[in-house]
């Protein structure tokens, strides 16, 4: 197996969890990793007592991107949006489980970029 | 595989080359040959001097340094000497033109006719500047097979509004060589000027700016075996000439008083600041370089790699490529996506057998709306680039298929 793309990152490459769009939804956010095109969108659902109930991530971008977005919709349902709204780099990378170098960071965090866009309107990235 | 040897085999002239790399990303910037490197630690070890004004014999050397590597620049694209015009790179030419030619020609209503297939820095110049001047930006659409049409052409400047027309030489994504003489031609004829952005052309094919006949004509050294750091501005005389200065500052006044200055000569009054010396000095042994080979073995070297690199990529399973089929018209650019795996991906992998490929827009985001995909993995070439480089490329891409478990 892969050191990299591991199995269980190529099969959430390849059968991404909580994809699509919800309508419909009480936060959005869409975002592009403006260096190299790939883009990500999510739609959440947050109940009375502020916990994100569904999510829904769409767009496109490499395995890591994409796998990021999958494995991270897993957790993020089910927790209140303003934890979510505080999860900083390290919570994803670790998520991921691989080893990720400096010309792929954007590619893992862009998904929690977007997170914290819906959840707190500044889409700055995840330090 | 038939073992038949590239035309060129040059590659023991690039240090770098000799990591181990096979560096297909020349597109990007190219490497550079002992004599440009030796060229520019020459002019810091013995000529360094600020050039045009000291006095003494080692500001002398400096300036013959410089303005002699202007003048082999120059004939080594077919230019006037006067009419060639150091830039920090082809990015900063373009603007010149947008704002020095562009402020005093570009009025409400105009339009400036650029292409789908654009790199970012000859649209967002054009952009800013019809923003400014209240005039309109208009695309030029690029074919299936990625070539424009000169009949969509001629409609556009049909109108009478085209003051400006900027094209790319070669696209950078797609490798199409577009007809530049006669869409110069064509621009002119309807009174508009003509900008050819050459910076993926010159480090590949002959180009005579002459011949081409644009008012304007664009390039970048890094890309042509030279530094960074230095582009090119080759421009009609009448023009330059009538142009109002782009950068204010020292070397390029002729007198300075306390309200207004008038202007240095031509190729001066567009050179503020001190210039990049030693890049110039470097991009003259660049061109020294390339003119020893002759640019018509480059273009038959870049050809004949083009070539093998569309016969071997087909043979993997889910490749697609793109552009122009007929190598006549298909510079040493191969942009390509496998399916299943998208090109950052492939690029990583590429990068872990030594393969430097590029993955992702390309700065050309017009051009990948229009083509209907997010990204490419792209390939390119130059002159130490040989067969075993486009083996070691379709053998990492074998690898990713293996890796995706396509």
């Amino acid at each position: 197996m892969d050191d990299f793309y591991r199995d269980y990152i190529l099969d959430h490459y390849k059968n991404p969890r909580n994809f699509g769009t919800l309508e419909p939804h009480d936060l959005e956010h869409h975002d592009v990793n403006p260096l190299c095109g790939d883009e990500l969108g999510v739609h959440l659902v947050v109940d009375e007592e502020g916990t994100i109930t569904d999510l829904r991530f769409h767009g496109q971008g490499c395995a890591i991107s994409q796998a990021s977005a999958s494995i991270a919709s897993e957790e993020l349902i089910g927790m209140k949006a303003d934890q979510a709204a505080a999860l900083g780099a390290a919570w994803v990378i670790d998520l991921l489980g691989i080893d990720i170098s400096p010309t792929r960071r954007k590619c893992a965090l862009l998904s929690l970029k977007v997170m914290r866009g819906a959840t707190t309107g500044d889409a700055s990235w995840p330090e | 595989m038939t073992q038949v040897a590239s035309p060129l085999d040059v590659r023991a002239d690039f240090p770098l080359l000799g990591r181990g790399f096979a560096y297909l990303d020349s597109a990007a910037t190219s490497q550079k040959p002992e004599e440009v490197i030796a060229a520019i630690d020459s002019y810091y070890r013995r000529s360094n001097a600020n050039i045009h004004r000291g006095v003494y014999a080692l500001a002398q050397e400096a300036t013959d340094l410089f303005e002699g590597a202007r003048e082999r620049v120059a004939a080594f694209v077919g230019g006037e000497t006067a009419c060639t015009i150091f830039t920090r790179n082809a990015t900063e030419a373009i603007n010149l033109v947008a704002y020095a030619w562009g402020g005093e020609h570009l009025r409400e209503g105009d339009e400036v006719l650029i292409t789908h297939m654009e790199h970012h820095s000859n649209i967002v110049p054009w952009q800013l500047l019809c923003r400014r001047q209240g005039a309109k930006l208009r695309y030029l659409h690029v074919s299936g097979d990625g070539r424009l049409s000169l009949d969509e052409l001629d409609e556009a400047l049909s109108g009478g509004r085209v003051k400006m027309v900027a094209v790319a030489h070669v696209s950078n994504v797609l490798g199409t060589i577009n007809p530049v003489a006669e869409i110069a031609a064509r621009a002119r004829a309807a009174g508009a000027a003509s900008l050819i952005d050459g910076s993926q052309a010159v480090p590949q094919l002959p180009v005579n700016v002459s011949e081409i006949g644009a008012d304007f004509y664009v390039w970048t050294g890094h890309k042509a075996l030279g530094p960074t750091g230095i582009g090119v501005l080759n421009g009609r005389r009448e023009l330059l000439e009538s142009m109002p200065p782009f950068l204010g500052g020292g070397d390029m006044i002729a007198t300075v008083g306390f309200d207004s200055s008038t202007w240095n000569e031509l190729p001066w009054k567009f050179e503020a600041g001190t210039s990049p010396i030693a890049e110039g000095v470097g991009l003259g042994a660049a061109v020294d370089y390339l003119a020893a080979i002759g640019m018509e073995a480059v273009r038959a070297h870049e050809r004949e790699l083009t070539g093998y690199t569309l016969e071997r990529l087909a043979e993997i399973e889910g490749l697609r490529t793109f552009g122009p089929s007929d190598l006549d018209h298909r510079g040493g650019v191969v942009s390509f996506e496998v399916e299943g795996i998208h090109p950052h991906d492939l690029a990583e992998i590429c990068d872990r057998e030594g393969v430097c490929i590029r993955a992702g827009h390309h700065c050309a985001q017009p051009l990948m709306r229009e083509m209907g995909i997010p990204a490419t993995a792209r390939a390119s070439f130059h002159v130490y680039n040989s067969r075993a480089d486009v083996d070691r490329l379709v053998h990492a891409l074998q690898t990713a298929r293996e890796v995706f478990e396509l």
